[in-house]
């Protein structure tokens, strides 16, 4: 089990075909309380860099994007009800959606967990 | 100059303290070739008094809607605002307030508009209203954009019944794109928009009272839309029609757009106006404007914010639903206050007294020779053909005193067919003696 | 309750047990909801009540019930009045909220604005019965072109952002006019105002952004690298939003205007040098210009505005309808697109009432008025900034600034104080805060717009209260800042739970109890 991230502070935890997307804890820290998450549709195809849901904080909405190509397999319903998730637990309770990968070689060209750190000096 | 306290010791002392020689030290950024280079050749300051009789003396060449019969509306409609209204929204903490970005010193704006909210949101039978847009038009066009950004889809048919101006607005706000779809006009309150709608359709714009005065079918075409997975817009003119008509959000609308106006608001020559705008729950996050909502404070009391405004602030700017920025908070506020003084018995009254007013104009209109009354359903406006065309014929009747409606043409040149239409409103301020003069007027220029 | 890093309450604290009304203490009243004191019979408007013998109304009668509260005209002039005693508004203490211009509102501006003669006409009443209104518009309309040196103007935006709206769609209309087309591209500064970029991409531009440099201003070396044959515009403010005038505006103008493109200039800090520099003197296409803001129209709790935008002489064929002009039996309105030219962006001629105030306040300052009113403007903010940049920690300092002074949050590092927390400080001492974290290029920004109104006796005192906050701060004194406001109508109040879930209206308390299942 690997964890990537990309340089818009999503991060993919990479279990077998699958990844776990939704936001670094910096990136929640930035955002401020979450109060709103649009989830993708369970099946949407995605390509790399595609828009794939929304979070809205008091301070900005913004766009959660595919890290990886593939199909959305399955939502984070807890969010719906309860967007602050992302903030008290955001790489675990607080996830978005899973992807079904369709590429595994675009896991390569995200970032590292040091590269990443060293992006968010 | 009576507006600025220093005294010009008190300009040198300043001066001092920034340690600037003098004023230009302080434009030293701005390029020699630009600073003070001209003569503006503009009057000097002057006293109040003389402002006022300058003003006074420009005002005096208009002819005011109680110097004679009246009866011009077509989207602004004259009617009695209390003084009550005019005096509290020239209070200072009413009028020299900003927007309400610090909540803990604006709970009388925010409160207000929560109530603002409220009312329209019951009056349109819709679930939530915002703070207000700039006026009807713009609401409009913002009610389509919004349509395709809930539908994803781009069609957009506008029925020939929709204010031509409104209409104007939509086409320059959609750049005229291809999906825009403008049916004629239709002053006899015909033509089927229902056959307009397809699977790519994000939604049809209906007006009622249409701009001819018509009462069109909204359930019918609420129904027509659905079925194709379309949205219903509908917008309204004259806001006192809603305390006879039904509420649109009952027969099945999804955002309701209203020129608020009627409610508390001068008619200005045009502006400043009041957008209202209502729609469905599941539709908020999509709706353009403020909106406030209630809270409680850090101490468990309840109090009022801006909330939801991330969406208009979008961290992609090019994502965020609107570019608006301003409200009309003063006009909402009037409308508020009116609204709550007449409340729904108030109200009620002032519809029915539109409507029998607008009866009886009708009724005179429709004994006079050379005119046909073109409308079976009206609220408070309706539309006649008359026998010599309706632009001169207007003027004529202006020269005569007497403001008796609008010609089509104004709105639609290019159109010969409705050359010689005349839209006429009543209100509860028309009389009896203004509907008699008017018919004995037209009566012996239509001989 | 728990706050978040920011200082504000997260929603996670305990519901309160709903609204209990009380009077209030001394002169700071609670007030109640309309609909709480209001009911469907009250009405403080006398009407007859009369029969409809054949109504018209097609079977479209309303069924669902209107439940609107209504109050008697005393209990409605206290609702409003006790209200309004929550708001803080210019003429109860200075409002130094930054590019908003927060300036005294004169009461005459009021007073004409209501004569019958401007208020009681229609917007679609015959031209030959308003021409003392189009007179009208063409006197503001001669001020507005003359204090700017352009050639032509559109009076009808309804606020600054629509101007905005419209000028962009002018420069847009000229080029396909033009065959220009192909050019896609717009200009915008990192400093610029956020409506700016919204509004090139509403209209399909691709916004490239200029980099600010490190004294706040934009190089002119910048624009150039970045201009190409596929640049329509650049989106310039000037005084620009960190409150400077941008030295090299001229060599701007003139390396945008070589490379085929238009200038358009957010006039929102027109307050800084009406009368003393004329914005078509520096190459500007088009201007929007907020009569709310410059010309003293009332702020109004956030509303009505008017956004007229001076348009250069390449620009003027393409204003839109309507617009006045002399005809042969006086003054003509001009309600038809001719040519290329953009069409209607409201219905009607604008925003009118906004017209007179603005006219009348333009009378009574007049041209040396004017002018004065925006070097004191200057005077003002200068003057704050030279008594508090011992204190405060000033980003450009190099520059003399226009008429805002801007200070960013390292005077503060340390303290746990955020600038959020010394902005509510300063309710407490009777000020509305300065504008926050805004311009986004300075961190924890607070930008001071005094206006000319302020007397010297006021910003010292001003300057006398932020001082002491400051050297508060610096002593160790956060609790003062992190727990403000403690003495206005309320304290912080909770904008989490107010998006999470949101209560956007009043609901009888069984129907919330009903929805909320």
């Amino acid at each position: 089990m690997t964890t990537k991230f990309t340089p818009d502070h999503e991060y993919i935890r990479v279990e077998g075909s699958t990844g776990i997307v939704g936001i670094t804890p910096y990136a929640q820290e930035a955002l401020g309380d979450i109060v709103f998450v649009e989830l993708p549709s369970v099946g949407k195809v995605l390509k790399k860099g595609d828009e794939a849901a929304v979070v809205e904080s008091v301070k900005a909405a913004s766009e959660i994007y595919a890290p990886v190509s593939g199909t959305v397999t399955e939502v984070n319903d807890a969010l719906t009800g309860n967007p602050g998730l992302i903030n008290s637990d955001p790489e675990a309770a607080g996830w978005i959606y899973k992807i079904a990968i369709a590429d595994a070689g675009e896991i390569d060209s995200l970032l590292d967990s040091d590269a990443y750190a060293e992006l968010t000096l | 100059m009576r507006y600025l306290p220093h005294s010009d010791h008190e300009r040198a002392e300043m001066l001092g303290v920034i340690g600037a020689t003098d004023i230009d030290a302080l434009f030293s950024a701005v390029p020699k070739s630009a600073l003070k280079t001209f003569d503006l050749g503009l009057p000097a300051h002057s006293p109040e008094f003389l402002v006022e009789a300058h003003m006074k003396a420009l005002a005096a060449k208009n002819h005011a809607g109680a110097d004679g019969p009246f009866f011009v509306g077509a989207g602004a409609y004259r009617h009695h605002v209390p003084a009550t209204v005019d005096h509290l929204i020239q209070r200072s903490e009413w009028l020299t307030a900003y927007t309400p970005y610090q909540p803990e010193i604006s709970q009388g704006t925010l409160q207000m508009l929560f109530e603002f909210q409220t009312q329209v949101a019951k009056l349109t039978g819709m679930d939530v209203a915002n703070a207000s847009l700039y006026d009807g038009s713009t609401g409009t066009a913002e009610a389509v954009l919004m349509a395709r950004r809930l539908t994803r889809r781009n069609k957009v048919v506008l029925s020939g019944g929709l204010h031509p101006h409104y209409r104007d607005v939509v086409r320059a706000y959609l750049k005229d794109d291809a999906d825009l779809e403008c049916l004629s006009a239709s002053p006899e309150g015909q033509g089927d928009i229902l056959d307009h709608i397809d699977e790519q359709t994000a939604a049809i714009v209906v007006q009622t009272p249409d701009f001819y005065g018509h009462l069109r079918n909204i359930k019918t075409a609420a129904d027509a839309a659905h079925a194709k997975g379309a949205l219903l817009i509908v917008v309204i003119t004259e806001v006192v029609s809603l305390g006879l008509l039904e509420a649109p959000g009952a027969l099945g609308a999804d955002i309701v757009v209203a020129e608020g106006q009627s409610i508390g608001n001068a008619l200005n020559f045009g502006g400043p106006y009041l957008g209202l705008m209502a729609t469905r729950k599941e539709f908020i996050r999509q709706m353009p404007g403020r909106l406030c909502g209630e809270t409680v404070d850090a101490e468990g009391q309840r109090g009022f914010v801006l909330t939801l405004s991330t969406r208009e602030q979008h961290i992609r700017r090019e994502k965020a639903t609107s570019n608006i920025c301003t409200n009309s908070g003063l006009c909402a506020l009037a409308f508020s206050i009116h609204m709550g003084l007449l409340g729904e018995a108030g109200f009620t009254r002032l519809a029915r007294l539109n409507h029998a007013n607008a009866c009886k104009l009708a009724d005179a209109l429709a004994a006079v020779n050379g005119v046909e009354v073109l409308n079976s359903t009206f609220f408070n406006e309706m539309t006649i053909r008359t026998s010599l065309p309706a632009a001169a014929l207007i003027e004529r009747l202006a020269q005569r005193g007497i403001l008796a409606g609008v010609p089509v043409s104004r709105l639609e040149p290019t159109d010969a067919s409705i050359a010689n239409l005349i839209v006429l409103a009543a209100t509860e301020l028309t009389t009896d003696a203004d509907i008699a003069a008017l018919c004995a007027a037209l009566s012996e220029e239509l001989k | 309750m728990s706050m978040n890093n920011q200082g504000r309450p997260t929603g996670t604290g305990s519901i309160g047990s709903g609204f209990t009304s009380t009077s209030g203490s001394a002169l700071l009243p609670n007030e109640p909801l309309l609909f709480e004191i209001g009911d469907t019979e009250h009405s403080g408007v006398d009407l007859p009540d009369v029969e409809i013998s054949t109504s018209r109304l097609g079977g479209f009668e309303r069924k669902m019930p209107l439940d609107l509260a209504g109050l008697t005209e005393p209990e409605a002039m206290r609702h409003y009045v006790r209200l309004s005693r929550l708001n803080h508004s210019i003429d109860s203490g200075m409002y130094p909220l930054g590019s908003c211009t927060m300036k005294h509102n004169p009461r005459l501006n009021e007073k004409m604005a209501r004569l019958p003669g401007f208020s009681d006409i229609h917007p679609l009443q015959p031209v030959s019965t308003v021409q003392g209104a189009l007179e009208m518009m063409n006197q503001l309309s001669h001020w507005l072109m003359t204090l700017t040196n352009t050639a032509a103007v559109a009076l009808t935006p309804k606020a600054g952002a629509h101007g905005e709206l419209l000028g962009m769609m002018a420069i847009k209309a000229a080029q396909d006019a033009a065959g220009q087309s192909h050019r896609r591209i717009v200009l915008v500064p990192e400093s610029a105002h956020g409506t700016n970029p919204a509004t090139a991409a509403f209209l399909g531009y691709s916004v490239k952004p200029i980099p600010a440099r490190d004294d706040g201003t934009v190089d002119v070396q910048a624009v150039k690298n970045a201009l190409s044959p596929d640049v329509a515009a650049i989106m310039l403010t000037n005084p620009n939003t960190c409150g400077l005038f941008e030295p090299q505006v001229i060599e701007i103008a003139e390396a945008v205007h070589a490379a085929g493109a238009f200038f358009y200039c957010d006039g929102a800090n027109f307050n800084a040098i009406m009368g003393v520099v004329r914005p078509g003197d520096l190459g500007i296409d088009a201007m929007h210009i907020n009569l709310h803001k410059t010309f003293s129209t009332p702020h109004g709790g956030g509303g009505p505005g008017a956004g007229p935008v001076v348009l250069s002489a390449a620009l003027a064929p393409f204003a839109p309808v309507p617009f006045v002009r002399k005809g042969s039996n006086g003054l003509d309105l001009v309600e038809h697109a001719e040519g290329g030219a953009l069409g209607r962006i409201t219905a009607f001629q604008g925003q009118m009432g906004m017209y007179v105030r603005a006219l009348t306040y333009m009378l009574s300052h007049g041209g040396d008025g004017l002018a004065q009113a925006a070097q004191d403007a200057v005077l003002n903010a200068n003057y704050i900034k030279a008594r508090l940049q011992h204190v405060f920690s000033v980003p450009f300092g190099d520059y003399p600034t226009m008429h805002e002074a801007l200070f960013d949050d390292s005077f503060l590092a340390g303290t746990g104080v955020t600038t959020l927390d010394f902005a509510k400080a300063l309710i407490d001492e009777g000020f509305h805060p300065m504008t926050m974290y805004f311009p986004l290029v300075v961190h924890g920004a607070m930008l001071i717009e005094p206006t000319e109104s302020e007397s010297k006796q006021t910003l010292d005192h001003f300057c006398d209260v932020m001082e002491e906050l400051a050297l508060d701060a610096k002593a160790g004194n956060k609790e003062r800042f992190t727990s403000a406001p403690l003495k206005a109508p309320r304290r912080r109040l909770d904008e989490t739970r107010a998006a999470r879930s949101p209560i956007l209206k009043w609901e009888r308390p069984d129907e919330a109890l009903k929805a909320a299942e």
